[in-house]
């Protein structure tokens, strides 16, 4: 074949895929069962790489993203760089919010891990509700990476204007801040380096007919609350100690993080966003609480989004069938709903009219299970949940960083096998 | 039971933590005695667990009346002056996090609800290693062990710990357990453990099992 043939007989199949997609997500019949490669240090560990080297070499990454998505062939992937590599951007920013493989405690070949802790004070609320970004500039930021922490002595802007404009320019030049400052701009050349050589691999897979899964990540106000402000414990105690100020943090929220969503995926010029869900499932909130604290915020985020022309794609963690009456109400053929241990079967019901359902090959069938077994789950899968479209198979929370290679090219190997 | 005793009960078991608080205080500074203020706790935990149970309850409600007991625990423990426990539980029951996983969440609200059961729980923690279990094993010859992990590279840390347990000849006289994130039937077998739970009323009720009263 023809370099010129070989990059149309690509592109062609580029746009098939990218339909194949499309058509699952507005509910529409797709030619054969369609599927995203969604894993964090899976591709690495395919490639004989420890988590390790994920973090830290983009390059060897790279290629390693590039076999695996040659070799199992998904209809998009998303972009592994952007979920695990920045070690060395890390290192640079003394980052505390993680710990990872061969930093501190933890041996080289595990991935990384969020450390649950409280980020911002109960007495806090009132200072990031008057001024978010300042919170976040002033106190957040040094919480979070020790290189940042001079960034407390900036100006505090809202008040200091005019002429103190000008004067207020003396904080830049103190040794320390301009040691925050020089290790900021040293971060942002790390992840240019680590971002080029992403682009360079998803440019190279989309010569080869590959498009992409996801543009960017986005949050549900609760779990922005929870995880990466309060913590887990004071989060819960708040639903009883701070309920107003809870809210209003999270009406901020709802408005606030769509606007950032937006702004990543416009940048790339993209039209699909990523958003992993920690505390909506089943057992964790009463249906009171969810409707209360979690779903009527995190629908704003969904809307706002959709409105923008976004697709959301949502990885309902855990079990949520519990749920599913409440999360139906979005509009029809704009939101992907991925989902872990929920019932598929009673999600097809309650939602096969309004969201396309991506899922769920179980974790531990993908470690310990056979080929075999894992052939018959997505056939059930493709039967049921899989009848008429609306549906993309994918493991339950993307392929684990342990599952077998074999049972891995069995589940993409199948779906080929799924033709409508 | 008297009335401030049953209001301090009502209070705690509704979750109003000021009301609760405010009156245990009150009830201490009036000379009312520490240990049976303690046992109105603990006869509201057992309300707050059963509706736990019963799906009336969520993780918030036993994050709030593991503070309330706290708070009051630290208010009346220190005008006791002997020690008045009897000694007597439920059964011992060893729980961590395996090697390589740092999260707790799960864990807590396990250990939680075993001790408002009666049980008593050694938590060692997050990130365990496997020599851990095993000496602490054999220091507390627990009944049950719990084997926690959120995440997926806690099914080889799992399997590792049982086969550990194993080797040290402690097998025969524990039933180990197993929970949290993507841990189901398939794993359990993976592990070797004797069984695996979803949440916390699962392990409750696989320890009052395994360990008859």
């Amino acid at each position: 074949m023809s370099v010129g043939s070989a990059a149309s007989a690509a592109s062609a199949l580029y746009q098939q895929r990218q339909k194949r997609l499309l058509d699952a997500i507005e509910l529409r019949q797709p030619d054969r069962l369609p599927t995203i490669l969604f894993s964090h240090f899976w591709v690495a560990r395919y490639c004989g790489m420890t988590c390790r080297d994920a973090m830290y070499d983009y390059e060897r990454l790279a290629a390693a993203v590039r076999k695996a998505v040659i070799d199992l062939e998904p209809d998009a992937f998303q972009p592994v760089h952007a979920l695990v590599a920045f070690g060395p951007t890390m290192d640079i920013l003394d980052y505390k919010q993680l710990e990872w493989p061969g930093h501190k405690g933890l041996v080289e070949d595990v991935g990384f891990q969020y450390l649950d802790a409280q980020y911002m004070a109960a007495e806090e609320y009132e200072d990031y509700l008057l001024d978010p970004t300042g919170f976040m500039l002033h106190k957040y930021m040094p919480r979070v990476a020790g290189a940042l922490e001079p960034l407390s002595q900036l100006p505090q802007y809202p008040g200091v204007l005019h002429t103190r404009i000008i004067q207020s320019m003396e904080a830049y030049a103190r040794p320390e801040v301009r040691r925050a400052l020089e290790a900021l701009i040293r971060a942002g050349e790390e992840m240019q380096e680590m971002r080029a050589v992403q682009s360079g691999v998803i440019q190279e897979l989309k010569d080869l007919g590959f498009p992409v899964a996801s543009h960017g990540t986005s949050h549900a106000p609760f779990d922005v609350a929870a995880d990466y402000l309060r913590g887990s414990k004071g989060a819960m105690l708040d639903l009883f100690r701070n309920k107003d100020k809870l809210l209003n943090l999270m009406d901020r929220l709802a408005i606030l993080i769509p606007r950032a969503g937006i702004a990543a995926v416009k940048a790339v010029g993209g039209n699909m966003i990523f958003i992993p869900l920690h505390w909506g499932l089943d057992g964790f909130m009463s249906p009171k609480q969810f409707t209360t604290f979690f779903w009527p915020q995190f629908q704003k985020v969904l809307l706002t989004l959709i409105e923008a022309g976004i697709y959301p794609h949502v990885l309902w963690e855990g079990d949520c069938t519990s749920r599913l009456d409440v999360i139906k109400d979005v509009p029809a053929g704009k939101c992907v709903y991925f989902f872990e241990r929920t019932d598929m079967f009673k999600a097809k019901q309650a939602l096969g009219n309004t969201v396309c359902i991506r899922g769920n090959v179980p974790a531990s069938m993908l470690i310990t299970g056979t080929p075999n077994d894992v052939r018959e789950y997505c056939k059930k899968l493709f039967e049921t949940v899989g009848d008429g479209g609306g549906f993309i198979l994918d493991a339950g929370v993307g392929v684990p960083d342990e599952a077998k290679p074999e049972n891995v090219l069995a589940m993409y190997q199948f779906a080929k096998e799924c033709v409508y | 039971m008297d009335d401030e005793g049953r209001r301090l009960v009502e209070h705690v078991a509704e979750m109003q933590e000021e009301d609760a608080v405010q009156l245990a205080r009150e009830m201490l500074d009036s000379g009312y005695d520490p240990i049976k203020l303690l046992a109105h706790c603990r006869e509201a935990m057992e309300i707050v667990g059963k509706r736990y149970e019963q799906g009336e309850y969520f993780l918030p409600e036993l994050m709030l009346a593991g503070e309330m007991l706290k708070a009051i625990g630290d208010m009346a423990k220190p005008l006791i002056q002997q020690d008045t426990s009897d000694g007597k539980t439920a059964g011992t029951v060893i729980i961590g996090t395996v090697q390589g996983d740092l999260h707790d969440i799960g864990k807590n609200i396990v250990t939680f609800m075993l001790e408002i059961n009666g049980f008593k729980v050694i938590d060692l923690g997050i990130d365990v290693p496997i020599a851990n279990f095993v000496d602490s094993i054999k220091q507390h010859k627990p009944q049950v062990v719990g084997l926690s992990g959120f995440l997926t590279l806690a099914f080889d840390a799992m399997k590792k710990t049982v086969e550990a347990i194993k080797e040290a000849g402690l097998r025969e006289n524990i039933k180990i357990m197993i929970g949290g994130g993507q841990v189901d039937e398939t794993v359990k077998n993976y592990t070797g453990a004797d069984a695996f739970g979803l949440n916390a009323m699962d392990a409750v009720s696989l320890c009052k099992r395994w360990v008859p009263a």
